[in-house]
């Protein structure tokens, strides 16, 4: 019998305050709950609506026609020889997907305190869930991008081939910003208040509306620091076949992985104290 | 060496909150106004304050106000295999304790290991979503306890036969009633199959049909072989589930020790009086011109003197006393009392062979047998008693003089049956009961 007691598993638990790298072999150890919680969003999502699915396309068009109203047909804004609405949609489809996981895995802790206090589990879970579900809703709505640029021709080009890549920077700004903000939502409420019309600004930070090659050089620099721009030219460029982007997406890149890794660090740094200051 | 033996093994684990702190009230405009935009400021300070303890010294003599000790300097041992109950009053820290040991809230001092799987159970039907069907939730909550997606897959039939849901399990959960959502909820959890159990008070939900199919599998799982920690409040479900008992008060350990004995000190507690009293100087002892009280003691079948008893264990009443001046016939009788200070009953000595009989000089021993399942669990109080007859003089009569303290059981052949609440009345005898049956 004592020869079984060597590979039992010993928890310790200890007082807060040191820090924490991520345990990669619990997360792995949750990983059926972990399917199971990304499973309960997509299923609760849409419970009891008559469209079902069809609302993650209709969101994104609806954003799509008044943005390409305002901003192509009467404010005539240049894109470099590209429709608007083709130029658009590109840009608007991840950025939809940004701007609700990331708003969905900034809350994720607050909206989940029933749970919090009454079981464990690695609590990065909770952050990282809505990234993983919202991915269905982008998956869906890429019906309407395909359906934009059959309309226009579009041919794919050898650049489609940088798409894993752009899908992945695209799961790590939110994971990134979600792991920072929901550690400090569940101690400062204000990030609630605050998330809507950050977003709001958000979509003004990046080329979503409008070319980046409209920046003037002097600041080129300083708009390549923000990962979004490097997500929105990267995807335009692989989708639409125009030049990559590079000097966007390195530093892009770059300050999101600075994001990922210290969001998770200070996550882990604070995430044993959550239930005490609920 | 033993290390091989423990399960769980808490060392001096503390746990500080903080209370509210007052906020400043303003007395003019201008301060109002100054407070207004500090605030952000202080704000940020009184959050970090829950959880940072590091402008306070912890262990000075001057304690801050706002300072709370759930826990102070626990520590305790569980081996394998054992069942451990923790009990205390409300806010006793039972349930910082165990959030403790789920690994929810951290300890603000001290350390804690586990050897083995653990699953705690503090609330059922944890992460249940309204919008899922039974079957759904049944794995989500399955999967949130701790168990993996294929374990869950092969309990689920034992899982709703359980649960009795089986009809509905295609339902979303919105739509069940309260009853059968805890009964699926208590279903899941009932099958996990942790080396370590975790138990908060969750047997106190459902109707009673229930209840008591909750406390048979929480009894099938003491049996199992496997660590338990169960917090309650449910005395008879501690001493016949637990093998031993953690006592909290106020944060801290007051005791720990074999069930039995530590939820009779409980129902004892703040009880001034105890199982044994003596009278050792004769010019002190209560006593009158023809006898004299030298000790009072509650006694077990064995002799032994003890504080509390099974419901099923006969106890023994005794009084010691001197028969100063023979040739008078004596009675002695005892009174009980229960905690809520109703009189149980009186009993007078009717020992045939001194049944209206002169008693010369000299040392008597008389004992009143109460027999077991008779007495309602809690304590009692006994007040001694004795008078001559013909005429009757009173030679004492001393209240509360000792008392004891019976617990209850969850075995069969007891007035409760099985039923797992506390039974209400003064006494708790297990009459005879006959049902008979006939077909049509």
């Amino acid at each position: 019998m004592s020869s079984t007691s060597d590979n039992t598993p010993v928890i310790r638990i200890t007082p807060p305050g040191k820090w924490e790298v991520i345990d990669f072999q619990e997360l792995k150890d949750y990983r059926d709950l972990f399917f199971f919680l990304v499973w309960r969003d997509i299923k609760v999502l849409y419970a009891q609506t008559i469209m079902g699915f069809a609302w993650a396309i209709l969101n994104p068009l609806v954003q799509i026609i008044i943005f390409s109203i305002i901003f192509g047909k009467v404010a005539k804004l240049d894109t470099d020889g590209i429709p608007y609405l083709l130029f658009s949609t590109v840009a608007i489809i991840p950025w939809s997907y940004m701007s609700e996981a990331m708003s969905r895995s900034s809350q994720s802790l607050v909206s989940g305190q029933g749970m919090l206090g009454k079981v464990y589990f690695p609590r990065l879970i909770f952050p990282i869930t809505p990234i993983l579900a919202k991915l269905v809703d982008f998956s869906i709505s890429l019906v309407l991008l395909l359906a934009v640029m059959l309309y226009y021709r579009i041919a794919p080009t050898w650049n489609l081939l940088l798409l894993p890549f752009l899908v992945v920077l695209m799961m790590s700004v939110p994971a990134g910003i979600g792991f920072w903000l929901s550690a400090l939502s569940i101690r400062f409420r204000d990030v609630k208040f605050a998330m809507p019309f950050v977003i709001r600004m958000l979509i003004y930070s990046a080329p979503i509306l409008y070319t980046a090659s409209s920046i003037p050089d002097g600041y080129r620099f300083f708009y390549s620091l923000n990962p979004i721009v490097a997500v929105i030219e990267g995807y335009r460029a692989c989708l639409l076949g125009t030049p990559i982007p590079w000097e966007f997406i390195l530093p892009g890149t770059v300050v999101s992985a600075l994001l990922l890794v210290s969001g998770a660090i200070y996550f882990r740094k604070l995430e044993r104290v959550f239930v005490d200051v609920i | 060496m033993s290390n091989d033996t423990i399960a769980v093994n808490v060392e001096e684990v503390s746990k500080v909150y903080r209370l509210g702190v007052k906020e400043q009230s303003s007395e003019h405009m201008v301060q109002m106004l100054w407070g207004f935009v500090r605030s952000p400021l202080q704000n940020f300070r009184k959050y970090r304050a829950l959880y940072t303890f590091d402008d306070i010294d912890l262990d000075g003599k001057e304690q801050s106000d706002d300072i709370l000790w759930a826990l102070r300097d626990i520590s305790f041992k569980v081996n394998k295999g054992d069942v451990v109950g923790i009990i205390g009053g409300n806010g006793a820290g039972k349930s910082t304790l165990l959030k403790i040991l789920s690994r929810i809230t951290p300890p603000t001092r001290g350390n804690v290991s586990i050897h083995g799987r653990v699953s705690s159970l503090l609330e059922v039907g944890t992460g249940f979503h309204p919008e899922l069907t039974g079957r759904e939730n049944v794995f989500l909550n399955g999967t949130i306890l701790g168990m993996r997606r294929k374990e869950v897959a092969r309990k689920f039939d034992e899982i709703v036969a359980f649960s009795d849901v089986e009809k509905f399990l295609d339902t979303p959960v919105k739509r069940y009633s309260s009853g059968m959502r805890v009964r699926l909820a208590f279903a899941v959890a009932a099958h996990l199959e942790p080396e370590i159990l975790i138990v908060d008070e969750v047997l106190a939900v459902g109707d009673a049909a229930f209840q008591q199919k909750c406390m048979n599998k929480m009894q099938d799982v003491g049996k199992e072989g496997r660590t338990v920690l169960f917090v309650s409040h449910n005395m008879p479900a501690v001493t016949s589930l637990c093998d031993r008992v953690v006592w909290l008060d106020h944060g801290r350990k007051v005791a720990e020790g074999p069930a039995q004995e530590i939820v009779g000190k409980y129902l004892l507690e703040g009880v001034e009086t105890t199982a044994h009293r003596v009278w050792k100087d004769p010019s002190s002892a209560p006593g009158g011109e023809f006898a004299r009280l030298c000790e009072v003691r509650v006694v077990s079948e064995s002799g032994e003197i003890v504080g509390h008893c099974d419901i099923q264990e006969p106890i023994g009443l005794q009084m010691e006393y001197e028969v100063l001046k023979g040739g008078e016939v004596m009675l002695p009788h005892f009174r009980l009392r229960n905690d809520n200070g109703v009189l149980v009953f009186v009993t007078l000595d009717h020992d045939p062979e001194w049944y209206q009989r002169p008693r010369p000089a000299g040392r008597y021993v008389s004992t009143a047998w109460i027999p077991g399942n008779l007495l309602n669990e809690g304590p009692h109080f006994v007040e001694c008693n004795l008078m001559t007859r013909h005429p009757d003089i009173p030679q004492f009569h001393l209240a509360d003089v000792v008392s004891f303290a019976v617990t209850g059981s969850m075995a069969p052949g007891t007035a409760r049956g099985d039923w797992p609440g506390r039974l209400k009345g003064i006494v708790s005898p297990a009459l005879e009961w006959r049902t008979e049956f006939s077909e049509g």
